[in-house]
């Protein structure tokens, strides 16, 4: 049984859909990469398994299944009870998403307290015990440290320990590292890594960093303005993309465009909420765009484990199939 | 060798702290002795984590602040002894890009009046003349002649980036100082600006020095390269010289930390340990010996000056040779 399922999942504000029927799943022991440019629904996608959508957004679902329990039809006490506990999340900033009134120490036992409970003596040690885990020097000192008095790297490491303390099976991780420096965000995604090994957590990796997901994810979900237009096997897709979106997004690379030439760029921008083309997304944008991606929207394609939502997908080549 | 057109010497900028009344001021020194000579037409990239001084410098080069000592020469004039008239004149010269376009550009003001607004302070251009000028230079830049007339919050990063382009242009500078123009944009758009930045490069010969912590940017767009650690120069070459062959320790390091897609790519991970140490209590000798897997006792002890190996490269570190 797969740890997290969701079938045509979507999130509605009035009358814009930001997430757009999307379904995969997490299985326990495996790294699943989200990738997609700003404004594609990764995030908003997370946010809705964590529950953490507010009014006026609406999460619509076929399925929403957590270990076999319905997510969508339990009470929100319930609820609670699983988010934060066996699944949990890591946000973006390291720097606004703690709070700066309290101490870390406080912080850590306050997610230890709602789902564990314990005596404080216990929780204090299972605090400490958490920072010295995600490599914080003196971690009795640093208890009593406020947000403020850490770099963002240490808050980061921080925040992975409340994320970790009730020892989730799930682990969503929403940008880790996008604000942080590459020899820190180094430390960081070893740190994410070893710890998703050692406790065979399922790690859903939200970022837009394409390289680091090429590094470490298993399977890979590539979104584009709320709907996934391609998943399967991170090395798969990378080396040979089958949607055009992610052939665009890999070429826009420095790193793919050898010698001082120009880089491939994806003319124009992710469409908002008011200049949604009809058809297929991406077919004002689209170089290979017919006059049936124009008017039709396409139907993910192909085996489950590598899917496509294209009319006429990549070969191996990296030209269109007619 | 080209034509120099920016000439640092020694550049150091030192802050004063006050630690409390009665302990003496401490002092920060940000920016401690910079060199370097920047050629027509030419990109030096200066590259390092956050709190190495890379955006102080930037903020030197351009004379929003005035260096504590040292010299920076523009072609034969020394910018920092000339009057406050003569300054003014080659401040005109020398335009800075910020990283946010959504800080830089005032939300107050059409994209006319802020693109207008050099012209009105710098000369003495009639009404016409100025508008026909922020026209041409719409054009140039990619942005339609309609756009005149809107506030930048109807634009999408990547197109206001494109606005603060054509505002640092609108004078006619020969150096633009570019600090991490497009680390708030994603990959499609990226690619997009940096295509712009080198097509303008090309149309008007500018000499860039490009800010930036993402190496791979900068091995695409540069042809020079410093790498700063806390403040100085560690290494500095050649793009190829420092991309293909790094000399320096954290260089190396740094270039191992950024993720690669392609995994031939891949170098061995050299782990850095601890982050960038407070540069109010910088460690004794070389400043990155606490993080270093080759120091030594001469690395705790003594500093190593930036000395020049046989091809050229400029490196700061004892245990180099050649």
């Amino acid at each position: 049984m797969s740890l997290l399922t969701l079938d045509k999942l979507s999130v509605t504000f009035g009358n814009f859909r930001a997430v757009d029927q999307i379904s995969y799943s997490v299985e326990a022991g495996e790294v699943l990469g989200i990738v997609g440019e700003s404004g594609s629904g990764k995030s908003v996608s997370s946010l809705s398994v964590m529950g953490l959508i507010d009014h006026p957004g609406k999460v619509k679902a076929a399925q929403l299944t957590f270990m076999g329990q319905d997510l969508l039809a339990m009470g929100e006490k319930q609820r609670r009870k699983i988010t934060g506990s066996d699944i949990a999340m890591i946000f973006q900033d390291p720097m606004t998403s703690l709070n700066p009134c309290y101490t870390v120490g406080y912080q850590i036992i306050e997610a230890l307290k709602t789902h564990q409970g314990g005596n404080k003596k216990q929780l204090q040690q299972r605090a400490i015990e958490l920072l010295t885990l995600v490599g914080i020097p003196a971690p009795e000192t640093r208890m009593s440290a406020y947000p403020h008095q850490l770099s963002g790297g240490m808050s980061q490491r921080v925040m992975i320990a409340i994320a970790i303390a009730c020892n989730p099976k799930l682990l969503i991780a929403d940008e880790p590292t996008t604000a942080l420096d590459v020899t820190i965000q180094a430390q960081i995604i070893d740190l994410l890594i070893n710890l998703q090994q050692q406790k065979q957590m399922g790690l859903v990796l939200i970022t837009h960093d394409l390289a680091l997901v090429a590094e470490v994810a298993h399977r890979v979900i590539v979104m584009y303005a709320g709907q996934i237009v391609e998943s399967g096997p991170a090395a798969e897709v990378f080396s040979t993309p089958k949607h055009p979106y992610t052939q665009a997004l890999l070429a826009s690379l420095p790193e793919s465009a050898a010698g001082k030439s120009r880089l491939m760029a994806l003319p124009g921008v992710v469409p908002g909420q008011f200049d949604r083309p009809s058809g297929c997304l991406l077919s004002p944008r689209c170089p290979y765009a017919t006059e049936r991606c124009h008017e039709e929207v396409p139907p993910a394609q192909g085996p489950l484990t590598r899917q496509v939502k294209c009319h006429t997908p990549l070969d191996m080549n990296g030209s269109p199939i007619k | 060798m080209k034509q120099t057109i920016l000439d640092a010497r020694n550049l150091k900028q030192h802050y004063q702290v006050k630690q409390g009344l009665f302990k003496p001021d401490a002092h920060v020194k940000a920016v401690d002795g910079v060199s370097f000579s920047l050629g027509k037409g030419e990109t030096l990239a200066v590259v390092g984590e956050s709190g190495c001084g890379k955006s102080t410098l930037g903020r030197m080069l351009t004379m929003i602040e005035t260096p504590t000592s040292g010299e920076l020469k523009y072609g034969d004039e020394d910018l920092l002894s000339l009057s406050k008239q003569a300054q003014a004149r080659l401040r005109q010269k020398i335009q800075i890009i910020f990283q946010n376009p959504y800080g830089s550009l005032n939300p107050r003001k059409k994209i006319g009046a802020i693109l207008e607004e050099p012209l009105v302070i710098n000369t003495k251009l009639s009404a016409g003349e100025r508008k026909a000028k922020a026209f041409a230079m719409m054009a140039k830049v990619g942005l339609k002649p309609e756009h005149y007339e809107r506030y930048p919050h109807m634009f999408s990063g990547g197109q206001r980036q494109r606005i603060a382009i054509a505002r640092g242009l609108m004078l006619d500078p020969d150096i633009i100082v570019a600090d991490e123009p497009v680390s708030a944009l994603d990959v499609s758009v990226q690619a997009q600006v940096l295509n712009l930045m080198m097509d303008l490069q090309q149309e008007f010969g500018l000499s860039y020095v490009f800010i930036s912590h993402d190496l791979s940017v900068v091995e695409h767009i540069a042809d020079q390269v410093m790498v700063m650690y806390l403040g100085k120069v560690v290494e500095h070459g050649s793009c190829a010289q420092v991309f293909e062959q790094p000399k320096h320790p954290y260089t190396q390091a740094l270039l191992s930390s950024t993720p690669q897609l392609a995994a031939e790519k891949r170098r061995q991970r050299i782990k850095l340990q601890g982050e960038l140490p407070s540069p109010l209590n910088p460690p004794s000798g070389c400043a990155f010996h606490g993080r270093c897997q080759y120091a030594e006792d001469q690395c705790r002890s003594q500093m190593p000056s930036l000395r020049s190996l046989a091809d050229g490269h400029l490196i700061a570190c004892h245990l180099v040779n050649q």
